[in-house]
């Protein structure tokens, strides 16, 4: 039975991220995982997330396990959501200058204040919602219509030096990167845990994804 | 192509069953919550709010159990709201399965907490809800405040302001209900409404009143709202999730169909 392992390092709820991935593959071990072992035993890894940065990366780095996450990234399939997608980047400017894992070369910035769509109303922040993904061609968008919506929630997004990264778009009211790819690595801004029938898909596809782009 | 309104079903669950009041009285039994959520979710509901109308503290397990039910297989947004008052008490609907709390008397009575929850939480998971009603008379300016206790107390606190300020301390989201609407089914309160979504910088969920599915729309085109909340519309099956969404979508209004 191949596993996969939800890294738990305080930040948030991973009842259900790991209660979406089971119902998506029901064949597929879940685990729940704080330490480096459990970690690097598994076939695949889901880097989940919400909160604030600076506190993420603390967590991380106190724990030991920015190195493991490192290591996973060369060696597995990692899927990062949410913050798990931001702290992959090299730096954020939440909470002052927070350094990040750098697995993506590039920063992650807040949406500017007053935003405004095509008929002057106001853009809120947090962008909250479902929104459409413009997809780029991966493995992990198979069985998934382009322009599908996702469930999103955040107020920082990331901007990758590298744009060749991107694996898909969202406009707010900008497009910007709602998905980075590299080798074996996945990162999604929005929740596929929280996107229904197109978000079980996604995590369908990454639990039977190979590494491969 | 851009974000999508959202429609949020809300169900009040007292004792382990889903209920709605008209003006908070005479109360109808609709169903067993999670088979509610269940077909909410196949027809399309952007999120789901339960709010847990329980009076004693003992029968509070059961909307912890509730939640968890549904969090297992509905994998869109849920909300809890009703009775949250400590750090401990959001602890437990996270770990539940619930994705935000809505946190009302609680931060009326300690604005505090709302901040202590956004910092410890996230602001991504703290819903401020607001219950509002018109104290202005005929001639003079619009004018909401801020009342308590299912809309039987008042607390003298303008309701633009007390939204501003529930921002500053870290609410990521304002649920708006009007008082002087809820359970009247003649649409929501566009003028507080557009007043609060106005004014703060966070999504606004309108809610209180909605009789018929161009209020739906109109609390988006009139009242600037960023999702609507209903619940009796939906419990006694006069209309789906789809069929509202199908109506918004053909006023204009951009829909996760």
């Amino acid at each position: 039975m191949s596993t996969v392992a939800v890294i738990d390092y305080g930040m948030g709820n991973l009842h259900s991220i790991a209660k979406a991935l089971q119902h998506a593959a029901p064949d597929v071990d879940v685990q729940i995982v704080t330490d480096a072992e459990h970690i690097l035993r598994a076939n695949r890894v889901v880097f989940p997330g919400v909160g604030a940065m600076r506190d993420c990366m603390q967590a991380l780095n106190q724990s030991g396990l920015s190195d493991v996450i490192r290591e996973v990234a060369k060696t597995k399939p990692l899927l990062g959501i949410c913050l798990g997608m931001q702290a992959l980047l090299s730096d954020s400017e939440e909470n002052g200058l927070t350094l990040g894992l750098d697995i993506f070369s590039g920063h992650v910035v807040r949406f500017a204040e007053d935003l405004s769509d095509s008929e002057g109303n106001k853009l809120k922040i947090p962008h909250m919602g479902w929104n459409q993904v413009q997809q780029r061609a991966h493995p992990l968008w198979d069985k998934i219509p382009q322009d599908s919506r996702f469930y999103f929630v955040h107020s920082y997004y990331a901007k990758p030096n590298d744009s060749a990264v991107i694996a898909a778009t969202t406009n707010y009211p900008d497009a910007f990167a709602c998905a980075l790819s590299q080798d074996n690595v996945f990162a999604v801004q929005f929740h596929p845990e929280k996107s229904q029938t197109v978000g079980l898909q996604l995590l369908n596809n990454f639990l039977h994804w190979d590494g491969q782009s | 192509m851009s974000l999508a309104k959202r429609i949020i079903p809300c169900l009040d669950v007292d004792n382990g069953r889903v209920v709605k009041g008209v003006k908070f009285i005479d109360i109808r039994d609709a169903g067993d919550p999670v088979e509610v959520a269940r077909r909410y979710d196949r027809e399309g509901a952007d999120e789901i709010t339960f709010l847990d109308i329980t009076a004693t503290h003992d029968n509070r397990d059961t909307i912890v159990h509730v939640v968890e039910q549904v969090a297992s297989e509905v994998f869109i947004p849920l909300t809890v709201g009703g009775g949250i008052r400590t750090l401990d008490d959001i602890r437990r609907m996270l770990n539940a399965g619930a994705d935000k709390v809505g946190i009302n008397s609680a931060a009326v009575f300690n604005p505090e907490f709302v901040s202590e929850a956004a910092q410890r939480f996230g602001s991504q998971c703290i819903v401020v809800a607001i219950d509002a009603k018109k104290v202005s008379t005929t001639g003079e300016a619009d004018r909401w405040e801020i009342f308590t206790h299912g809309g039987r107390k008042a607390t003298g606190i303008d309701a633009i302001a007390w939204a501003e300020k529930m921002v500053s301390y870290g609410a990521g989201e304002i649920l708006l209900t009007s008082m002087d609407r809820d359970g009247t089914r003649e649409g929501f309160d566009l003028l507080l409404t557009r007043a609060i979504s106005e004014a703060v910088s966070v999504p606004v969920i309108a809610s209180g009143g909605v009789g018929n599915l161009d209020h739906l729309a109109e609390g988006v085109i009139t009242g600037k709202a960023d999702a609507v909340l209903a619940a009796s519309i939906f419990h006694f099956a006069e209309y789906t999730i789809q069929q509202a969404k199908q109506h918004m979508a053909s006023r204009g209004i951009e829909m996760r169909l």
